[in-house]
């Protein structure tokens, strides 16, 4: 069973310099363990020690976002095709604060593979809301 | 040394003034190569946070995929801190994933003035770069240089509105 994954530049020490790379899994975790086995030390990148993918990266199995998809349980089949990115995020912020954002948005996640379709609307909408108001602050201005 | 033509530090600051007092973020792609930024793409701040900016995990997809389809990559990665200094803070560090990029940190706390530094970080080490402004819609010729990030009190960014 072939799954197409895309590396990301900063992980391309572990695959040779190779933006793409087959591996095979019923999962996330086992393609993660497949490819580590011909590609050591990637799998530590992008999971933790505790077993949970790492926050620092965005892992997408075709065109969505694992974290709604069961995270290292997500199911792959045949021919999906996975991408890697690392998560684009900062700011001014203390890392202990990041790190209880990240736990917050850990539980929304695991919330959202109960609710997804809830959460999703529930997201889009905050984010419209937002946009207009934006908008009106700028005529206004 | 980062090189950006001026219109599109024009456009990276009118994006941190417009999301005030949240911080901004985005990417200006170029040529995969060529260390040139040239595509200028503000991203939505998915935290929506005063002190903290994420993209959203689906554009940044969307816009990662078309710069590959283009042949482009991520040159400056920028982002916006709106009580404090242009300089990274641990969490930039932490999470800076992009070794080839210019990580761009534009302040915004003086409402007159914008203070633009770019840096690397590789394996968590930060090197501050100097930022030269080159101004290709007047002269292509012409260049003005800001070494390590000395706050530009003499431009008039005319996109900032004030």
């Amino acid at each position: 069973m072939a799954i197409e994954v895309r590396i990301p530049t900063i992980l391309r020490s572990y695959t040779g310099g190779a933006k793409v790379v087959e591996g095979a899994g019923d999962t996330l975790g086992d393609l993660l363990t497949d490819l580590d086995s011909r590609h050591a030390g990637l799998k530590a990148r992008l999971v933790t020690d505790a077993g949970a993918l790492h926050r620092f990266v965005n892992v997408y199995v075709n065109d969505e976002d694992v974290r709604f998809l069961g995270a290292l349980d997500a199911k792959l089949n045949d021919g999906d095709s996975v991408t890697i990115l690392p998560a684009v995020a900062g700011g001014a912020f203390g890392f202990a604060a990041a790190a209880a954002i990240s736990q917050h948005r850990a539980a929304a996640a695991s919330a959202g593979r109960v609710t997804h379709g809830a959460v999703t609307s529930g997201a889009g909408r905050v984010a419209a809301v937002g946009r207009v108001a934006h908008g009106a602050a700028v005529a206004a201005g | 040394m980062l090189s950006i033509d001026r219109s599109i530090v024009e456009a990276i600051v009118a994006h941190a003034r417009r999301d005030h007092p949240d911080e901004a973020c985005g990417v200006v792609a170029g040529p995969a190569g060529s260390d040139t930024p040239t595509r200028h793409i503000p991203m939505d701040n998915a935290a929506r946070s005063m002190t903290f900016y994420e993209f959203d995990s689906m554009e940044q997809l969307r816009v990662w995929r078309e710069m590959d389809d283009r042949d482009e990559e991520p040159v400056v990665i920028y982002h916006s801190h709106t009580a404090t200094e242009a300089y990274p803070s641990r969490t930039d560090i932490s999470f800076a994933g992009e070794p080839g990029a210019h990580y761009l940190l534009v302040s915004t706390r003086e409402p007159d003035t914008e203070e633009i530094r770019s840096f690397r970080i590789v394996d968590g080490v930060v090197t501050e770069e100097p930022v030269r402004i080159v101004d290709a819609a007047v002269d292509p010729h012409a260049v003005q240089s800001y070494m390590f990030g000395q706050s530009p009190a003499t431009v008039d960014y005319e996109c900032s509105g004030r």
